[in-house]
């Protein structure tokens, strides 16, 4: 009789058993080992872990992959409340618990969660404020653990596409994946013939339910695109430049030839905006409240939809802008300019945040992706680059592409969609937040007519593609985060669960002014007004209330305090502290020398900020 | 070819009858979750709107005195039960829960100095300006029966406070000197004096129960132990203190209401700086008394109004007052540390919330969590100017207004004449004296 199945010496045995019965495949994610890249999204659930376990395997759980496995392996057991035995206790029945202690988190996954940047020194602080940040920070790890255990309870996994050995995947058709797919996810591919009304720009819902397109030639459409739905379809008889969903799927934003228009889900038009004239791009920042425009006259335009106010009117100065993108992560928005710079924009200012020069000619597109991390580029010279947006704007990678791309996307993922003339080519990075390599293309597909739109729909495998034909609907597998957050954006909410969103958004509604580079630096401590305040308070007070008294040496026992001796230690306290001051300058001095040696020379240029 | 798409089971994500609640997947991912950041900032700033907003502190007003509410004192085991007592020697026990009075006794000829309850909650100590002390029974007479006192104790002086000890048959009283009593006796067991003033208070320290500290009108505050026949130490402060209150969680600590204005913390062991020095009051402090966390106290002001002092701070949290509400003389903490009484001139007792936007009533458990969460929010942000700037505001009544102004120039004036002095001198000539140090004349041993 088998006695009850112990961990870790169960496990070999079996493993033995699987290799002797068949050889397994190859998979292509076991070639290259990318430990510092690996992430939750992209490995299984952790649920897995324990195979040796007598638990019924599903069968979605065969494609596991192995290696990630083991890329977990540094995990370290969270102990809160005292030692645990190395061997659990045994319980009356004899059985042992096969999974003691709490759930192991891999350090990488709660890594994810960090909020507190542990690399930093703790000020030099009253042990008071001292000791409550170091409770605050051991609070966080803490919580960061809890979280990334829950990610246990995530039911989705990503979706994959791989190629038979010697395969690349960039040749496997469309055709092909919709055959080989089930039938819910094959009907997620579809076509639009759509060629009287000229190319089309596309946008999805926030939930990725809905999908609204509007032709050159004034068509409009919007459609529950998974049921197939038509909402409603009008033609507004002027060309329609761009469209956009605002925070819900009952408001669409238009622009058009003229002027800047609002319908609602029923095609009726709610308003017509006359401040936002001539826009050619249209971006909406979710949780601001904000439609960004950009115009023709080279006005980027900020109209708060929860009030219907403009917020701010900007002058790129730049000219045409028809180049636009928003950085998810802190709504910044980005323009791309015919001299080759991107400028990136908040409300808050009247000048640009940075301007980046990306490219030789004029810059066509521009992408960022979900985490804020890397921006994609393409230019007039034939340049397709990516960009890293953390610190100081360096290129990453770039590629020549015989045509250029004039439209790029990012998904939820990472991978980035570029058009092509007629060719949509996706590149695919190696996990979740690194950026795509751009030395193989994961798919390419060719379309019936020149591409005018382009965007990944949130939380599902699928590209829209607008073109002068139509519209397409391709599939991607892997491009969407499979497990949506129901208090975020739901996409199989009722209409009350709307409703109760909108109103939660519409309380938190986060203000315009607060649009900046680092959308973290609101908790941290504005360390320049403190100063200032301090210095002022000492000008009031005429002295420092904080700085400490000149050393006292405290009266002796008798005979042992003469005058002499008392100087004495006064002298001693006063020089260690002169010879510290002294080892601060010291150390503190070949810093300044290393800055003040780099801007010898000729005048900076902006391209230093390529040099590494 | 390997293909895997994303392919999600509507079963899984959508409620199967209207009865069910609705599903709610979450993920946790901070990518799933931009702008954390500002939009906790948001919701701070809504929740310290609403905090504002909520803010309404006055529960009750117990009218039915005759006089000027001169002394109150909490029921120890009936946390619906107060007594009070007024100028015009009537005490009133109150049922707070139907908000009416419940006993009446004319107890006195002329004001009842003081009021104190028996441990147990069996009867109550009265001392009055007719040279007496009074023990009552706490229940009423029966009918028929004539409400008399159980003991009554003729004095050579008039008594002006009286306070009860926390676990034995035992009570002091003040006036010319310390009494110590105990109930069976009708002499005291000792009196202590130091010094020739009168006493205004005295009282038992709850946790180190034979320590009693006392405060005089010549400025000073005396401890005593009872287990010796002289007092311990006393500190003389710049005016005169008017009553002490000892910490219920800290034996150590007491704060001592002054007439400057101000109220001290003291740590007993150290008596020659105060802990802490709470100013916000524009007129003589009359009373101040603990909350049984012994986090917070609350004092009342000849200003017309009741402040809350957390005990670590110098400034106040919260100010109450209202329009017909006159020179309040006697406050008190309930023991449930939930509500607070005020008793004042204009013969009203007044029941406040002691955390003013506080819902009251039963909780569900959703809103604990909601509140429990805002109170997270409001705690981060807390020192984020435009947060700071509401959760601090508070409307005063003009006088009061005018007055914090008026004395804020007089103490910038004396500041600068301070820093005048100081940079002219030679230095070290002109000490530098903290605000502490300031107030506190000498301590004896």
């Amino acid at each position: 009789m088998e006695t009850a199945p112990k961990p870790g010496r169960d496990i070999p045995p079996k493993k033995n058993k699987l290799q002797n019965k068949k050889k397994r495949p190859q998979r292509y994610w076991e070639e290259e080992i990318t430990p510092t890249t690996a992430t939750a999204s992209a490995e299984p659930p952790p649920n897995k872990k324990r195979n040796g376990e007598p638990r019924p395997q599903k069968p979605k759980n065969t494609h596991t992959p192995k290696k990630s496995r083991i890329s977990k392996k540094p995990q370290f057991l969270k102990k809160p409340r005292g030692q645990r035995n190395a061997e659990p206790p045994r319980s009356v029945s004899g059985a042992q618990d096969p999974f003691p202690g709490p759930a192991p988190v891999s350090v990488e996954v709660a890594q994810k969660f960090r909020r507190i940047d542990k690399s930093k020194k703790l000020p030099h602080s009253k042990s008071k404020t001292r000791s409550r940040l170091e409770v605050a920070e051991a609070e966080e790890e803490e919580i960061s653990v809890k979280a990334a255990r829950s990610e246990l309870l995530l039911a989705e996994e990503p979706g994959f596409l791989e190629g038979e050995e010697g395969e690349d995947t960039a040749k496997i058709r469309q055709a092909d994946i919709v055959e080989a797919v089930d039938i819910a996810s094959a009907a997620k591919h579809f076509d639009l013939n759509l060629r009287q009304f000229g190319p089309y720009r596309l946008n999805y819902s926030q939930t990725g339910r809905h999908l609204a397109f509007g032709g050159r030639r004034g068509h409009v459409a919007a459609l529950d695109w998974v049921t197939k739905k038509l909402m409603c379809e009008i033609n507004v008889m002027e060309a329609v430049r761009d469209i956009r969903f605002l925070h819900s799927e009952a408001l669409l934003a238009v622009a058009q030839n003229r002027w800047l228009h609002i319908y609602d889900n029923q095609g009726i038009e709610l308003h017509c905006i006359r401040r936002c004239d001539r826009v050619t791009r249209l971006e909406f920042l979710p949780f601001h409240f904000l439609l960004a425009t950009s115009s023709e006259t080279g006005f980027l335009t900020y109209l708060d939809v929860s009030v219907g106010k403009i917020v701010a009117a900007l002058n790129a100065r730049a000219g045409r802008l028809d180049v636009m993108t928003q950085n998810p992560y802190n709504a910044v928005i980005h323009l791309g300019h015919s001299n080759g710079t991107v400028s990136l924009w908040s409300p808050a200012m009247k000048e640009p945040l940075a301007k980046i020069l990306c490219h030789r000619g004029g810059v066509r597109a521009v992408a960022v992706d979900s985490t804020g991390t890397c921006m994609a580029t393409s230019g007039l010279d034939h340049q397709l680059k990516i960009f890293d947006l953390r610190g100081k704007f360096q290129p990453l990678s770039a590629r020549t592409l015989p045509q250029g791309a004039g439209h790029l996307a990012f998904s939820q993922r990472g991978l980035l969609a570029a058009g092509m003339g007629d060719v949509v080519n996706i590149w695919a990075g190696q996990g979740k937040a690194s950026p795509p390599s751009l030395e193989k293309p994961y798919l390419t597909h060719r379309l019936s007519g020149h591409v005018h739109g382009l965007q990944f729909c949130p939380f599902e495998d699928v590209l829209g593609v607008g073109h002068s034909g139509g519209i397409t609907s391709m599939l991607v597998p892997g491009a969407a985060e499979p497990n949506f957050d129901g208090l975020e954006s739901n996409p199989y909410r009722s209409r009350k669960q709307r409703q109760e969103w909108e109103v939660k958004a519409l309380l938190e509604k986060v203000p315009a002014e607060l649009i900046c580079l680092d959308p973290r630096a609101l908790a941290e401590v504005d360390v320049v007004s403190l100063e200032q305040a301090k210095k002022e308070r000492i000008e009031r007070l005429g002295y420092d209330p904080e700085s400490k008294a000149p050393f006292q040496p405290k009266p002796k026992l008798k005979g042992r305090s003469s005058t002499a001796s008392l100087v004495k230690r006064k002298r001693k306290v006063m020089d260690e502290e002169h010879r510290d001051k002294v080892r601060q300058s010291l150390e503190q001095q070949p810093q300044k020398q290393e800055k003040a040696a780099k801007p010898v020379g000729a005048r900076p240029s902006a391209l230093d900020r390529f040099v590494r | 070819m390997k293909v895997k798409m994303l392919s999600r089971n509507p079963d899984n994500y959508v409620r199967e009858t209207k009865l069910d609640l609705q599903r709610v997947p979450r993920n946790y991912d901070p990518t799933l979750h931009p702008f954390e950041v500002p939009r906790e900032y948001v919701r701070a700033l809504n929740a310290t709107k609403l905090e504002r907003v909520f803010a309404k502190p006055f529960l009750a007003s117990l009218d039915g005195h005759r006089d000027g509410v001169n002394c109150l004192a909490k029921h120890p085991k009936s946390l619906g039960t107060v007594l009070s007592g007024a100028c015009d020697g009537e005490v009133r026990i109150w049922n707070l829960t139907k908000r009416n009075c419940i006993r009446t006794i004319q107890a006195h000829e002329g004001f009842v100095r003081g009021i104190c309850t028996r441990f147990c909650g069996s009867s109550f100590f009265t001392v009055g300006d007719d040279k007496t002390v009074k023990q009552w029974k706490m229940e009423g007479p029966g009918i028929g029966e004539e409400e008399e006192p159980l003991h009554t104790i003729l004095g050579k002086t008039v008594y002006t406070g009286i306070d009860h000890h926390w676990k034995e048959g035992i009570f002091a009283t003040c006036g010319q000197q310390v009494d110590i009593w105990d109930e069976q006796k009708t002499s005291p067991i000792c009196s202590m004096t130091w010094g020739y003033d009168s006493i205004s208070s005295v009282k038992f320290n709850p946790i180190e129960t034979f320590l009693l500290g006392s405060c005089a009108s010549d400025r000073n505050i005396v401890l005593y132990d009872m287990r010796q026949a002289t007092p311990l130490k006393k500190v003389i402060l710049d005016m005169r203190t008017n009553t002490i209150c000892w910490n219920p969680m800290e034996a150590f600590i007491f704060t001592a209401a002054n007439e400057d204005y101000n109220l001290y913390t003291f740590d007993m062991r150290a008596l020659d700086t105060p802990v802490m020095v709470h100013m916000d009051h524009v007129s003589a402090v009359l009373d101040v008394d603990y909350s049984p966390t012994g986090k917070e106290f609350v004092s009342a002001s000849f200003d017309k109004s009741i402040r809350i002092f957390p005990v670590d701070k110098s400034r106040s949290r919260e100010v109450y007052h209202t329009k017909r509400m006159q020179h309040v003389i006697c406050v008190k903490w309930t023991s449930d540390s939930k509500y607070i009484m005020c008793g004042s001139d204009e013969m009203n007792i007044r029941l406040w919330k002691a955390n003013a936007s506080e819902k009251l009533g039963v909780l569900t458990s959703r809103e604990k969590a909601a509140k429990d969460y805002n109170e997270k929010l409001k705690e981060k942000f807390r020192y984020h100017p435009h947060i700071k700037r509401i959760a601090r505001h508070r409307h005063l009544p003009k006088p009061i207004y005018s007055q914090i102004q008026e004395q804020r120039v007089m103490k910038e004036a004396r500041r600068r004449k301070e820093v005048n002095r100081l940079k002219h001198s030679k230095p070290g000539s002109v000490p530098m004296v903290s605000e502490k140090k300031k107030h506190v004349v000498a301590v004896v041993k």
